[in-house]
């Protein structure tokens, strides 16, 4: 997949994708963070070439459950890191101690360099990290630009004193504006405008609540689940959105649970399982990972077991016992016990 | 006829007067609080009394001149504010609601104390401490002058005007600051906190600038009451004051610059015209005396009142001057 890129795109990509020259500006930066990440060894908290996110240690227990538990993961800056894994295995968790919302209990992670760890959420996403959440947080009773224009950081008018004076942050607003418009218009909502973002649908919030995160001009962002519950058309767009911002250098963490969204868009894919991060590779490597498919397919968890394995398993504890009750080994007998049974 | 129109001027006059000017100013300022920013200020009232006893303290206790005591009033109003949200706004907004209710109730009867006899004479409360501020007038304060079919003394008609003239200043403030980016910062922590949060704003500090801001709109209010009535007493700022300018912000429409304010003058027309209406009804024989006595009009008032407000709550719950769509919009 790595070796011809356009093959993978799916064919709506070309609607959004007229805003962006896909030659120059387009197709390097992807190259580079795959070609980066192709002698990458596929092991639990390798080191990457150029990581924007290093995470050290870091743990989070509630009670008596551990939450999250990584000793050591890399997020390679420029490329598409997916986040999978089964439910309640840590994922939104890390994205809430990666963004401020929630403090560990140990542990030590580093943007660009800059440890974050004392941080709270508005001085996180101030770096330049800025997240969405799983849960869309749409802004109802304000309006689909004033969503937008919340965004924008530095803005002059947002300090109380400076507020009663408009002269000093008009011009800022016009330029806000501008780009917001920019941004709406490439993902098709400029006509909603000055509709209340609470009148939005599902699916147009998940994209207003992206727009507005771009607003900040981010370096990193993260999203959380960005395609639950959106219908499979607008998935596509919402994907060609995503691959955009890697075209834009930017570095994307996403939270994603339909592995045909993970397997398009990845660069990299983290599997965390029970709060640990129990594999990583480039997307392909994934499926293959005996790890993976043990914790989304659960050999030793709570998936259902199948006939076969079901009649081996109980035969051999069957015979286990018997061993132990009689030096004999009545074997036959158990075994037609069990067809009785059945 | 001629009755019905003397109540209508009454009724004018309670609408267009300080207690209409005090109930305004408290409205406005839980408007900041809790119609721009979403925070639950149940104790409006306690800043209204800080206001109040900072101007009769200061003045009549300790001898200080009439703006001293103003200044009084507004830092004691920032200093409870930031007493109270310190500890609770970074925690749910139950939490403030539950510190201010406490707060107003306990400055209350802190101040009618037996301990605090000595600065706020209890509950005889404290008094004479306006002649500075009468004084300012520009014109003679000793007359009554005959407006619009009632009588106002010359220094009612004092604090009435720099009371109206402090309500559009505070509604100039309003308005310059809810359509600036800080009032839409303000209005997106009231949508959602933690999505401000995520965009680098830090949440806290606006919620105390706007918890700031409507506690010394709620001081200047208490202060305005206190010299319309030219006495302090601590029974003067019971809390259900503060019940009641909310139901006027309701009544007007929150987070709306006027809201408030038409709001306020609408609710003391009508508890004033329902007063007087009822009692001229009464005493010309019209309501039975059997079904409706004079002495039950102070009560029969607030029952109407609540009665307009809940058919005002089915038939138009975003106000007078609110936005159906905004309000329907929390109603999924």
């Amino acid at each position: 997949m790595p070796a011809d890129p356009t093959a993978g795109q799916p064919a709506p990509h070309g609607a959004h994708a007229a805003s962006l020259d896909p030659a120059a500006a387009g197709r390097a930066p992807r190259l580079l963070a795959r070609a980066a990440l192709r002698d990458v060894p596929w092991e639990v908290g390798v080191a990457k070439p150029d990581p924007a996110i290093v995470v050290d240690g870091v743990t989070r227990t509630f009670g008596g459950l551990t939450a999250v538990s990584v000793d050591h993961l890399e997020v390679q800056r420029g490329g598409i890191t997916g986040l999978i894994g089964p439910n309640g295995a840590g994922k939104t968790t890390l994205f809430n101690l990666l963004t401020g919302f929630d403090q560990p209990n140990t542990g030590s992670w580093s943007f660009d360099g800059r440890p974050l760890g004392k941080l709270a959420p508005h001085q996180v996403a101030r770096l330049g990290v800025v997240r969405t959440f799983q849960l869309t947080k749409a802004l109802s009773r304000l309006t689909v630009l004033q969503n937008m224009l919340l965004g924008a950081q530095g803005q002059k008018g947002e300090s109380f004193l400076r507020a009663l004076v408009p002269g000093t942050w008009r011009a800022q607003e016009r330029a806000n504006t501008e780009k917001a418009m920019d941004l709406l218009t490439r993902f098709k909502l400029d006509r909603k405008k000055d509709d209340f973002a609470g009148t939005l649908s599902g699916g147009q919030r998940k994209l207003l609540e992206m727009a507005r995160a771009l607003m900040s001009d981010p370096k990193v962002v993260m999203l959380d689940e960005p395609m639950a519950g959106v219908n499979p058309a607008l998935t596509q767009s919402l994907l060609g959105h995503v691959k955009d911002l890697r075209e834009q250098g930017m570095t994307v963490v996403f939270v994603e649970h339909d592995m045909d969204v993970v397997r398009d868009i990845s660069d990299w894919v983290v599997v965390m399982a029970a709060g640990k991060v129990i594999a990583e590779g480039p997307p392909e490597s994934i499926s293959q990972n005996q790890a993976v498919v043990d914790a989304y397919l659960g050999a030793h968890h709570d998936a259902p077991l199948t006939v076969e394995e079901e009649d081996r398993v109980l035969a051999e504890a069957e015979a286990a016992i018997a061993r132990e009750e009689n030096a004999d080994g009545d074997v036959i007998g158990s075994d037609t016990r069990r067809e009785e049974d059945r | 006829m001629g009755e019905l129109i003397d109540a209508l001027a009454v009724a004018l006059k309670a609408g267009l007067g300080f207690q209409a000017i005090f109930l305004a100013l408290l409205a406005i300022g839980i408007n900041v609080q809790f119609g721009y920013t979403g925070l639950l200020n149940f104790g409006q009232i306690a800043f209204a009394m800080l206001g109040g006893y900072g101007i009769a303290i200061s003045v009549s206790k300790w001898g200080l001149p009439f703006w001293v005591g103003v200044a009084v009033g507004i830092l004691a109003a920032v200093v409870l504010a930031l007493l109270l949200g310190l500890p609770t706004l970074r925690l749910r907004a139950d939490y403030l609601a539950i510190a201010t209710i406490a707060a107003a109730e306990g400055l209350r009867l802190l101040f009618r104390s037996v301990s605090a006899t000595p600065v706020t004479n209890g509950t005889r409360g404290l008094s004479g401490f306006n002649a500075d501020f009468v004084a300012l007038a520009p014109w003679d304060t000793a007359r009554r002058y005959p407006i619009l079919g009632t009588q106002w003394s010359g220094a009612e008609l004092w604090v009435t005007t720099v009371g109206w003239l402090l309500v559009a200043l505070s509604c100039l403030l309003i308005w310059l600051l809810v359509r600036s980016p800080w009032g839409r910062v303000v209005k997106s922590i009231r949508e959602d906190e933690d999505a401000v949060r995520a965009l680098g704003k830090n949440v806290y500090v606006y919620k105390m600038q706007a918890l700031v801001l409507g506690g010394v709109l709620g001081a200047l209010g208490g202060m305005v009451y206190a010299l319309g009535t030219a006495s302090a007493n601590p029974d003067q700022y019971q809390n259900a004051n503060t019940f009641l300018a909310y139901a006027a912000l309701i009544l007007g429409g929150a987070a709306r610059v006027l809201g408030p304010v038409v709001g306020s003058m609408l609710m003391f027309f009508i508890i004033q015209f329902a007063d007087t209406g009822l009692r001229t009804l009464i005493d010309n024989g019209v309501i039975p005396e059997d079904l409706l006595s004079a002495t039950d009009v102070a009560q029969i008032r607030f029952v109407l009142i609540g009665l307009g407000l809940m058919l005002l709550l089915v038939f138009r719950p975003q106000g007078i001057f609110g936005d159906r769509r905004e309000v329907m919009l929390d109603a999924r």
